[in-house]
């Protein structure tokens, strides 16, 4: 399978590992990856933060870039439902009948990360090695937009060596929220301090998800409080292997 | 006085000011884990138990759509159904008239009190205050209304308005307030729930005896019958629906339903995900006036107060469908950590960040919307499935239009998010940009780490450590890597 990699602008200047780990994963599994250098942002920031005519752009770079590949796939829930449930909303809203047209056409293709593996490609174990000791925490888009369910768990049960323990409340949201952790610095904070205290309850190495953005805000108060407690995308632990543990 | 007066306390500062108050509220804090906690569990239990729940969700909301696509058709029908079964029907656009209409009634039959149910549309017109004008004491008879009323306080809950108070601070209440208004707290009172709820009970009693008006909200009015339904927990809303004189009913005009049949579905919703039982206790249906049985007179107030502008808006219209159960304060972990006072609104949590700016124009309300990280919870828990977030989004997008509109120069924000949208639409200034911030980056890190920053930074740094940006972003990588001396299709940066 001919597969775009989406990889998101946070990702692609912070988190270029993850990117890596995509890469190395689907090719480890025999599929083609290709990285359009084209690609910028999926717009979320703008959108959510109420900059609709700024978003139009993006959007329609997104639809042009990433035309005509089998599967699109990026390893972030949150950007992932940006393109499905708003790109079209804002092609409708500001763009032209040209525009609607190809986001209808680029959005089916696009997944994220444990949506291709699981639905598209079929595999629940991708041969993965990661001795520690791991717990999950969901994020709310995964969740409640794109509804993964439990296949990032599926593919972490699959992970030989792995401790996988559960989070309590893990369905609450850590509070990171985009630029709500900057308009509402207070309660995003009161937020990730109860995240962060469930976390360091399982007693984890690791704190895993689908998303390097919520992973920074808690990881970030994490590291800040000196716990110990690392975290990692759902990409790099499943590319790791016994040669290679990341 | 405006409907805006009311809906939205004035004095109360933006959301992000007036959540950092209630944050550093230690008691409050427990108040509010300990209660929306209990309720989300209980909610979650009587929820799942229900085969069909989702489908009684779906049947709701398709409801709710269609009757709001024909208002006008229905309330018309409610008012003749309710005028052919011996009551009057009033029109109120908003407040001020309201209040006039409520106030005129209260007046015509020669009384100075009137005892109270429960109304959230009561409260956002302000109809206590405005009695008070006219000299009438209203007298609220809902238990959490009751504390909220003795204690000069504001309602932070639609169905629990009292949840920010703990049981010390309702016997303090009590103690010190009752006797102010009638029959006073006895001796000794404890902070035992039992003992508080007996000494509402007494206070509440005398007044419910004396009575000869009551004023009530609504759930619903079903248009075909002209009956008109209020579901409640305590009795104290039967006593006023059945004991006084006169019965005047002030109703939000979304409220209606085309047909008394509509009942068995928003009945069977309402109580589960409200307080989160399978039936609520109370559920009182009266039609118009029955001789020799409850109230001879009964009013039908039927406001408006902003709704018809909110119907005109495409998207903003599904908050209309509320039916005020409050699922959506209780799950949101916004509202769990503030409580409802920094909503600075009788509508709090996310039905009232989405509620709320639209019943009083966005520049009255403009933090509201932002109050929210979009987790999505509420819309999962709402019973006739409003789409918060998707409103939410779409009212941020009206905030920052009408900043654009009134201002002559475009805020800071405005700037940076213009300057990003220029970087994020175009490869090679993102990979310009990229290679700046893994320079800076080097600067400020320590251990691959930047710690705290100064000024507009210190809000995300003073908290959380940030990785450093890489040294070589993903597309440089791929570049470098895979790239050299080649191109491909669609490899071509522009």
């Amino acid at each position: 399978m001919r597969i775009a990699l989406f990889i998101t602008c946070f990702n692609d200047m912070m988190f270029p590992s993850t990117g890596r780990a995509v890469t190395e994963l689907l090719e480890r599994l025999g599929h083609t990856v290709e990285f359009p250098q084209g690609q910028t942002c999926c717009g979320q920031m703008h959108f959510n933060t109420g900059y609709r005519p700024e978003t139009l752009p993006m959007v329609r770079r997104f639809a042009e870039v990433f035309a005509g590949y089998d599967a699109v796939v990026t390893p972030s829930g949150s950007c992932a439902g940006m393109v499905r449930d708003q790109h079209r909303v804002v092609a409708a809203q500001l763009g032209d009948a040209a525009l609607v047209e190809a986001v209808e056409r680029v959005v089916p293709t696009v997944y994220e990360l444990s949506e291709l593996l699981v639905d598209v490609l079929g595999v629940t174990d991708v041969g993965a090695h990661f001795p520690h000791r791991v717990t999950y925490h969901p994020t709310c888009h995964s969740l409640r937009m794109l509804r993964v369910g439990d296949r990032p768990l599926r593919l972490l049960r699959a992970v030989k060596g792995i401790d996988l323990v559960e989070l309590p409340a893990a369905e609450s949201c850590c509070g990171f929220g985009g630029t709500f952790a900057l308009k509402n610095a207070d309660v995003s904070n009161a937020m990730l301090a109860d995240k962060m205290r469930h976390v360091l309850d399982t007693g984890a190495e690791f704190l895993c998800a689908g998303d390097n953005s919520c992973l920074t805000h808690i990881g970030g108060g994490l590291s800040r409080l000196r716990t110990g407690v690392g975290t990692m995308h759902l990409a790099e632990i499943l590319a790791s292997t016994e040669g290679n543990v990341r | 006085m405006s409907g805006a007066d009311n809906v939205v306390w004035l004095g109360t500062p933006p959301f992000p000011e007036a959540a950092r108050t209630a944050l550093a509220d230690t008691r409050l804090r427990a108040n509010l884990r300990r209660a929306t906690g209990t309720i989300r569990d209980r909610r979650l239990a009587v929820t799942a138990e229900l085969d069909d729940w989702e489908e009684l969700r779906e049947k709701a909301a398709a409801l709710k759509r269609r009757t709001l696509r024909h208002l006008d058709q229905h309330l018309l029908q409610l008012e003749e159904s309710v005028t052919a079964a011996g009551g009057t029907v009033h029109w109120a656009a908003d407040a001020a008239e309201a209040n006039a209409v409520v106030t005129r009634l209260v007046r015509a039959t020669g009384e100075s009190e009137v005892v109270k149910v429960k109304s959230m549309a009561t409260q956002e017109i302000g109809l206590n205050e405005a009695l008070a004008e006219a000299g009438i004491r209203a007298y609220e008879t809902d238990l959490a209304e009751l504390i909220v009323q003795l204690g000069g306080d504001r309602p932070s809950h639609i169905l629990v308005p009292a949840i920010h108070r703990g049981r010390s601070e309702i016997r303090e209440i009590f103690r010190r307030e009752m006797g102010k208004w009638g029959r006073p707290a006895p001796e000794g009172l404890s902070d035992d729930p039992r003992d508080l709820a007996e000494a509402a009970r007494l206070h509440l009693r005398e007044k419910f005896l004396r009575a000869k008006v009551a004023v009530s909200g609504a759930n619903f009015a079903a248009a075909d019958t002209g009956t008109v339904v209020v579901v409640e927990s305590e009795g104290n809303g039967r006593m006023c629906l059945t004991l006084p004189q006169t019965l005047i009913t002030v109703m939000g005009i979304e409220k209606v339903l085309p047909s008394f049949a509509d009942l068995d579905v928003f009945l069977q919703l309402l109580p589960r995900s409200s307080t989160g039982e399978r039936m609520n206790p109370y559920t009182s249906l009266w039609t118009g006036v029955t001789e020799g049985d409850g109230p001879q007179d009964f009013h039908l107030v039927l406001l408006d107060n902003g709704r018809t502008a909110t119907l005109a808006d495409e998207v903003g219209r599904q908050a209309l469908a509320c039916i005020r159960c409050s699922a959506c304060l209780n799950v949101c972990p916004v509202y769990e950590r503030t409580g409802g006072h920094a909503y600075g609104s009788v509508y709090p949590g996310p039905i009232g960040a989405v509620l709320t700016p639209q019943l009083v124009g966005i520049e009255n309300a403009a933090s509201l919307p932002f109050a929210s990280t979009l987790c999505g919870a509420c819309y999962d828990a709402c019973p006739v499935k409003i789409d918060i977030p998707e409103v939410l989004v779409h009212l941020r997008a009206k905030a920052v239009e009408a900043k654009r509109r009134d201002r002559l120069l475009p805020t800071p924000e405005a700037l940076v998010m213009k300057a990003a949208g220029a970087v994020l639409s175009s490869p090679r200034r993102l990979a310009a940009l990229q290679r700046l911030a893994a320079l800076g980056a080097r600067l400020v890190a320590r251990d691959g780490r930047i710690g705290v920053l100064p000024g507009p930074f210190a809000r995300w740094s003073g908290t959380r450590d940030t990785p450093a940006p890489a040294r070589e972003s993903l597309r440089a990588w791929w570049r470098r890597t895979r790239e050299e001396g080649r191109t491909t299709r669609k490899g071509k940066g522009r």
